[in-house]
């Protein structure tokens, strides 16, 4: 290296005269403020979640809209594409708007919104300056009550949506998650997460107006604020807003999936791959299983954070990964706990030996008092800061919205995480993380790892 | 806007300190900014910087190899580090009762790191882990920062690839690591930025005490980077197997942002203008009028704004399918371009850029970790953290002349073009 002609050795700079030095101890924590909150529902079926965060004068806004295809079976289904579009053009106009005047108005206001769909909800999404609330819940309801889906919109759209798809199938992940969800639940609408180009090709502005008119409704749905408004004034702006949005029902929720049982990996041949994409599964617990504190944090000292047996041994120890993560996932009905990492083709079939070895490890030989404790305050310390901010908190809501769970729910969980001992989390580690409850997905290059996969055994090659 | 409250002092061994309290939330964010990225990097070491970053987290006099990694978690945080250009950032977010150890761990790798040949080749191969996930395993990898800054520039600090190639990485050893460590991570070096909620006073009574005995070193001088614009348009062309239609990036030179920051700024508001929501210039006539792309982007800085020195890059990104040439969306690009610098944007234009901004800059000061990192990158780069406040203000006074002009500056005959072209030429 040319830099500096002189410097001090590796060893030199390591030492210092003194010596080690003692870790300080954790100050005074102060408790977050009690959150300021109305939950309540409106005549017309649709749940407002109002909280009061005024550090910065903004407000979130979050609605979620139950959207799942009412048919049992993907197979033959045009939902998927139907929602897709939907999503892509419900912005585009209505009878007052043009999607010029939609970008302008939330503009000038500071503000965005964005619409979303996949299995389960159709999600909007926006913020403004505090001083823009009002104009972005006029323009949320006049496309909830008034979109026109303009056909020269929704055709460039569809055109659109056909090259994103094939953009989006192109990432390794992507291939790896259709791969996974097909792998678990078969021909369960929860599996299809992206229509094929052909429906969306398909897929006319009668069907969106239809579909908007039987399937965009406020009883199930859910609006969380989150900002630099009082609750109850957030309330009211809401249901002056959105009050008189109205249809017939209740949005459809999907229909829940079986548990996911453990059995061999299928293989993915992605021909040229430098690096495979690992995903196993195994059944997870609801948030509101009393045991899901103790899983939680089962999954926290198996792979959920930097400080896992996981990470420490396929990336800190042995280099094979630059992530490796294992998280809960939650479904229809119930939960799922995933495991990602992504490997070099060289020690892809390593890596997938020492995973099996940790899922199998962590049942027999359980987590200690320590990595308990470093789990349950990494868990209760990366929710406060992960709430920290009004996005955060906004978003962190909906979805538990979305399970039927409360603020009282986000409020009470430190306390429950607290309370959970290291021999719940031993007993939930042996029965959810064994080895035979996993099953999944691998995707590579056939001609580098069919020899050592054959050799490794549980994986079904092509 | 309030100008929120911030302290800065500087010790005796150099060390530049921004504290910046605020107690709406029970959290504190600490970084500390080094003066060094990629562009320091020697020839025949691409990519060190960056495999530098990774060895500050193995160890140190006090603490063993992943101890780092656990101490921040178990006090219930989060904490990561960056490469940039001309920075590497270190940072933790956590309850505020781990503020000290938060000041602790980062004193103690700036004081004594443990960089050990074991430590070293495990990094290594991490590091090509990560470049194999997010550039040579993925569609679009390194589009267009790092398949961009080498048809744009002639030199190599600022043409070379930051990431690194495998054979310079694998020759590193750790006498080169001694070496960057002793020049570049002197206290005098570097910025520490506290956030969130704590005590000023006490926050600096602990600075003091665990930064205080960090010996000084003599700082390196800071080269410049400086070269000419191009003189002509240069072009040039990249295969990428993985991807599934043709993309193109144009990159243009812009001011400096340090000294002509006001000049700079004109491009940031004429970056909203062009690809800032469906009303702008470039999304109206690429994907809604002609439907010749299926995205569109534009931008300062290949890392984001104000994250780099002179010289900085303005470019303009596209997606398009393969029956659409790349000169047709250049074609189009230009007259936007053109039209723009003969009639202006409208007053409204501006003003819908300059609100968006404000709501943005007050969304990431929200969220602490972009705060802290804000504050730090704008008092290494800039020498003044409050940048950051003052931007909304700013940007409000950019006027439509001046953007205008910073269209107008954008020719033709002064820019890279890279065309990236799928393996399968997009017709698969």
């Amino acid at each position: 290296m040319s830099a500096p002609t002189k410097h001090r050795s590796a060893d030199e700079i390591g030492r210092t005269e003194l010596g080690p030095r003692p870790f300080p101890e954790l100050g005074e924590q102060r408790a977050a403020a009690d959150l300021d909150a109305i939950d309540t529902t409106l005549a017309n079926g649709l749940r407002v979640l109002a909280v009061r965060r005024d550090s910065v004068p903004l407000v979130e806004v979050r609605l979620r809209i139950p959207f799942g295809d009412p048919a049992t079976s993907s197979v033959g289904s045009t939902h998927a594409a139907r929602a897709e579009v939907l999503a892509n053009t419900v912005l585009t106009g209505t009878a007052t708007r043009s999607r010029v005047d939609v970008d302008t108005e939330l503009a000038l206001v500071g503000g965005e919104l964005d619409a979303v769909v996949d299995p389960e909800r159709l999600s909007f999404s926006g913020n403004a300056l505090v001083s823009g609330f009002e104009t972005v819940l006029d323009v949320l309801r006049d496309v909830l009550t008034g979109a026109t889906y303009p056909a020269d919109e929704v055709e460039r759209e569809r055109a659109r949506l056909v090259e994103r798809i094939r953009l989006a199938r192109s990432q390794p992940n992507v291939i790896a998650r259709e791969a996974l969800q097909r792998h678990l639940y078969g021909d369960h609408p929860f599996a299809k997460e992206m229509p094929e180009a052909d429906e969306v090709e398909a897929v006319t502005r009668d069907d969106v107006l239809a579909l908007h008119s039987s399937a965009v409704l406020p009883r199930g749905s859910a609006i969380v604020v989150v900002g630099d408004v009082a609750p109850d004034a957030a309330v009211r702006a809401v249901e002056a807003a959105l009050g008189g949005w109205t249809g017939e029902g209740t949005a459809v929720a999907l229909s829940p999936l079986s548990p996911v049982r453990g059995g061999d990996v299928l293989f993915v041949h992605r021909p040229g791959a430098v690096q495979s994409q690992i995903r196993l599964a195994g059944r997870g617990l609801e948030r509101t299983d009393e045991r899901y504190p103790a899983l939680q944090l089962a999954n926290l000292v198996f792979g959920g954070f930097f400080s896992s047996r996981l990470v420490e041994n396929i990336r800190e120890d042995k280099g094979y990964t630059y992530s490796a993560r294992s998280h809960p996932e939650f479904t229809p009905g119930g939960a799922t706990l995933l495991v990602d990492a992504d490997t070099a083709s060289e020690v892809t079939v390593a890596a997938l030996l020492e995973t099996r070895y940790e899922l199998g490890r962590l049942g027999l030989v359980p987590p200690t008092e320590s990595e308990v404790d470093t789990a349950r305050r990494y868990a209760i310390g990366s929710l406060l800061t992960a709430t920290s901010s009004q996005g955060g908190l906004a978003s962190f809501l909906v979805n538990l919205a979305g399970l039927g769970l409360d603020v009282g729910w986000f409020t009470g969980h430190p306390a429950r995480l607290a309370a959970v001992t290291v021999e719940q989390v031993a007993e939930v580690a042996l029965e959810f993380f064994a080895p035979t409850s996993f099953t999944g997905v691998l995707v590579g290059d056939a001609e580098l790892l069919t020899p050592q996969l054959r050799a490794l055994g549980g994986v079904t090659l092509p | 806007m309030a100008l929120p409250e911030l302290h800065r002092f500087t010790l005796p061994n150099g060390l530049r300190v921004v504290l910046a309290p605020d107690r709406s939330a029970p959290v504190v964010g600490v970084s500390v900014h080094y003066d060094v990225g990629f562009r320091s990097e020697p020839e025949g070491r691409t990519g060190f910087a960056h495999l530098f970053e990774h060895l500050m987290f193995q160890g140190s006099e006090s603490l063993e190899k992943l101890a780092h990694f656990r101490h921040v978690q178990s006090s219930g945080g989060t904490f990561n580090g960056s490469t940039h250009p001309d920075y590497t950032d270190y940072y933790e977010v956590l309850p505020s009762a781990a503020l000290e150890r938060a000041l602790f761990l980062e004193a103690d790798r700036m004081r004594a790191p443990k960089i050990t040949e074991e430590n070293l080749r495990n990094q290594i191969d991490v590091v090509k882990e990560e470049i194999r996930l997010n550039v040579l395993n993925r569609p679009y990898g390194g589009f267009p920062w790092i398949l961009l800054p080498p048809v744009l520039f002639q030199t190599f600090p600022n043409a070379h690839n930051g990431y690194g190639d495998f054979t310079d990485l694998e020759n590193a050893t750790v006498d080169d690591c001694a070496a960057f460590f002793d020049t570049y991570y002197a206290p005098g070096n570097a910025v520490l930025t506290v956030a969130g909620d704590f005590d000023p006073e006490g926050a600096k009574a602990l600075v003091e005490q665990h930064f205080g005995d960090v010996p000084a070193r003599p700082v390196p001088t800071r080269p410049s980077f400086a070269e000419a614009a191009p003189k002509g348009e240069l072009r040039a062309e990249h295969t990428d197997k993985h991807a599934p239609m043709p993309a193109l990036a144009v990159g243009y030179r812009i001011p400096d942002p340090v000294n002509e920051v006001e000049g700079y700024l004109a491009y940031l508001v004429l970056a909203g203008v062009l690809t800032d929501g469906d009303g702008s210039r470039l999304q109206q006539r690429l994907v809604h009028r002609d439907a010749i792309v299926v995205d569109v982007g534009a931008g300062c800085g290949l890392f984001g704004p104000l994250e780099a020195r002179d010289p900085d890059t303005f470019s303009i990104t596209a997606i398009h399918p393969a029956e659409v040439t790349s000169e047709q969306v250049l074609a189009a690009v230009d007259e936007e371009l053109l039209r723009l610098a003969e009639e202006g944007p409208t007053e409204q234009e501006l003003a819908k850029v300059t609100a968006r901004w404000v709501s943005t800059m007050h969304r990431e000061h929200d969220r602490l970790t972009s705060r802290t990192l804000g504050l730090g990158s704008a008092e290494l780069l800039f020498g003044r953290a409050e940048l950051l406040y003052e931007l909304p203000d700013k940007l409000a006074g950019i006027t439509t002349d001046e953007v205008a002009a910073a269209a107008k500056a954008l020719r033709s005959d002064s820019r890279a073009v890279l065309i990236l072209k799928p393996a399968s030429g997009g017709n698969e």
